[in-house]
């Protein structure tokens, strides 16, 4: 689905991705933990395209085809969906019209033709229900005055809705607390396919305890560094990012 | 050294006035003292120039160069009646007509209301109300030249007072309408709301044709103990006519005052709105959106005083400019001495489309009061980045997403009107305003 070979990329002319490498097959979960700084933000938002992020070298191909010389908008109707790690507020455009706007642009994309109104609505209001979002969201401004959590479940929602290829959840757990973080895990499983591939980057373990991933990636001065299964997040847990950083010295010496 | 006869604007109004034989209400003698007290001051004044602090960013030297007629009453112009229809104008509405300043008895169509009402023209109440006017005409020191030459020289505008406790349901819809150049139009407004009355006006301007022409336009507003005046302007006059307006209220305690104007038009627009709390409990809202292009200058001038302890003004502006249009606004909020527990807020964002458009904003706030609250904000910038990689990254193009963002930033502001024809009609006015317009069909 996914490969990313020898990434290099920029922010504001300061080197954040450093060679990063990594291969995501359908249906695969794969997290991305690391310290503040690693660059996991920086890898999600490249991956997404945003403008700001600058790649220097290295290639990224999704389904067969040069992501990084795709627009924004087309890789998000080729399947991308980024989960923001601090979505963003846009008075005047309301919640069902962004989100009948961009179901419609992906499905013209593939040849086929627009939802029926009507099974649009219920499809998002059945979705919002899972979500546990209260149905007067459905014509308020997308996150105007949304809580942090409504924010995030209000990501999880247009995940759903869009129905992704590979979805990136960037640092989703932020800013949730206990309740709110079982109901957007929930919302995120329940997405879960053998087709879906998704890229969880997070800080803390305490996330892939309810979204549990079939690969863990450690990340950091912009590169992986450490690889493995799902206790390698147990262990990070554990151990802290201190020990990967003492790793990485001794291999250095 | 080439000398030729300089043309002076104010020897050309004194002229207009001394030959304008007949003006409205010359047989009431208060009114005919108003009249000389107005022409002696604009003697004096004459047009203001960036000299004065408050018209530091707007030069009237284009008025002052040329000297516009009087607009003489007569046959409306053949193509009103298709203009009037064309407009799509609510249809529940009371609708007063007045060309090029005056009004037009054919064209409007005032519905059944309460015997009690008073709703016609400033010449018709005259002869009928004088009564209930005369205290609009005690003006002793006017603030400006223009306010004086209004003063001196309006003909026309319209009257409405709504006796107490009664509820004109209907939206009264003033259409100003334009149908030649070269002419001042002086136009004079009063509306008083009675204790415990509703009333909700718009004042709409616009032109049939593309002439250079002056509305000099003054609105008087008084809203006694707890009634409520809704005052929606809207302004989409020709790209060459010269606006300027004053619209001052006075509220007693627990009046409600909403303010809208919506500015689109002309070379020139100056607003001067402005509300005195002369009661507690009372709150005003006062709102306001310009969009420009081109060479335009539009400039708002508000005043909030808070003398009264108690009282809510929520004040919220935007803009919109492309080209190399200009806007001004000024914001003052005074909170007088003994005005405890004023609750005062204002904001005005500006987007500029074009490197070349510029605004200046200035809030300006004097507080003499102890138990206040007073948040006041103003930004100008281009289209938020983070907004508009949002929308990309839900497979929004980049074109319908930049639309859909100039869009959404001034819908934010039109989408508080409670009154839904002005609204849809500005939502109407601002898709053909916008590029790809059509890309927006499904956000609406």
């Amino acid at each position: 689905m996914l490969t990313i070979k020898n990434l290099h990329a920029k922010v504001d002319n300061k080197e954040i991705l450093r060679g990063i490498n990594l291969t995501i097959n359908p249906g695969e979960v794969h997290a991305i933990m690391g310290p503040n700084g690693s660059g996991k933000s920086t890898l999600a938002n490249v991956l997404a395209g945003r403008d700001s992020y600058v790649v220097t070298a290295g290639e990224v191909t999704y389904l067969g085809k040069d992501l990084l010389t795709m627009a924004t908008e087309e890789r998000a109707r080729e399947g991308i969906f980024l989960a923001f790690q601090y979505p963003v507020e846009i008075p005047g455009v309301s919640n069902i019209n962004l989100l009948k706007a961009a179901l419609n642009a992906i499905r013209r994309h593939r040849g086929e033709s627009d939802l029926d109104a009507m099974d649009f609505l219920k499809m998002v209001k059945g979705k919002m229900k899972m979500m546990q979002i209260d149905q007067s969201f459905i014509s308020r401004a997308v996150n105007e005055g949304f809580s942090g959590g409504e924010k995030k479940r209000n990501e999880v929602l247009q995940m759903s809705v869009l129905e992704p290829k590979l979805a990136i959840l960037d640092e989703t757990d932020s800013g949730l607390d206990i309740d709110a973080l079982k109901v957007v895990s929930a919302g995120v499983n329940a997405n879960r396919t053998p087709e879906r591939s998704m890229l969880v980057v997070t800080h803390y373990q305490r996330l892939l305890d309810y979204i549990v991933p079939d690969f863990v990636h450690v990340l950091a001065h912009g590169r992986i560094v450490k690889s493995g299964g799902k206790e390698l997040a147990l262990e990070l847990e554990a151990k802290g990012y201190g020990w990967i950083e003492k790793e990485l010295k001794a291999q250095a010496a | 050294m080439n000398v030729t006869s300089v043309f002076n604007a104010r020897e050309h109004y004194l002229g207009v006035f001394r030959e304008s034989a007949q003006l409205a209400g010359a047989n009431l003698p208060w009114l005919k003292n108003s009249r000389v007290r107005a022409i002696e001051q604009f003697a004096e004044l004459g047009f203001p120039t960036t000299k004065h602090e408050n018209w530091k960013y707007t030069s009237l030297a284009s008025l002052d160069r040329r000297g516009f007629q009087l607009s003489t009453p007569g046959e409306p112009h053949p193509d009103c009646v298709a203009a009037i229809v064309n407009l799509k104008l609510d249809s529940d509405a009371h609708l007063l007509v007045f060309i090029n300043g005056h009004f037009s008895a054919p064209l409007s169509k005032r519905k059944d209301l309460p015997e009690s009402v008073i709703l016609s023209d400033i010449n018709s109440a005259l002869e009928t109300h004088p009564e209930k006017l005369e205290r609009f005409f005690a003006e002793t020191k006017f603030a400006t030249g223009v306010g004086a030459l209004n003063g001196a020289l309006f003909a026309d505008g319209y009257v409405l007072v709504v006796p107490e406790h009664t509820e004109v349901e209907a939206a009264i819809h003033v259409l100003f309408l334009q149908t030649a150049g070269d002419t001042i139009a002086n136009v004079k407004n009063v509306i008083v709301a009675e204790v415990g009355s509703r009333a909700r006006v718009i004042e709409h301007f616009a032109t049939l044709g593309d002439f250079a022409y002056f509305n000099n336009i003054s609105t008087e507003i008084y809203a006694a103990r707890d009634s409520r005046i809704e005052h929606l302007k809207l302004q989409q006059e020709s790209a060459a006519a010269s606006h300027i307006a004053d619209i001052r209220a006075t509220q007693a305690q627990a009046s409600e005052f909403a303010s809208y104007s919506f500015a689109l038009g002309g070379a020139l627009s100056r607003n001067d709105i402005a509300t005195y709390f002369d009661g507690e409990h009372a709150n005003c809202v006062m709102n306001g959106l310009y969009l420009t292009q081109g060479k335009q200058v539009v400039d708002h001038h508000t005043r909030v005083d808070h003398a009264k302890p108690r009282c809510v003004s929520r004040e919220f502006y935007k803009g919109i400019l492309d080209g190399a249009s200009r806007a001004i606004f000024n914001g003052k909020v005074i909170v007088h001495k003994d005005a405890q527990q004023t609750d005062a807020s204002q904001s005005n964002r500006n987007l500029l489309l074009s490197d070349n458009a510029e605004v200046d904003t200035k809030p300006e706030l004097e507080i003499y009061a102890h138990d206040v609250k007073c948040a006041h904000g103003a930004t100008v910038g281009q289209l938020d980045m983070n907004q508009l990689f949002y929308l990309r990254s839900r497979g929004i193009d980049e074109a319908a997403a930049r639309t859909l963002l100039i869009f959404a930033f001034a819908e934010d502001l039109v989408s508080g009107l409670s009154y839904l024809p002005l609204r849809q009609r500005m939502e109407h006015i601002l898709m053909s305003r916008l590029p790809d317009a059509d890309l927006l069909k499904e956000f609406l």
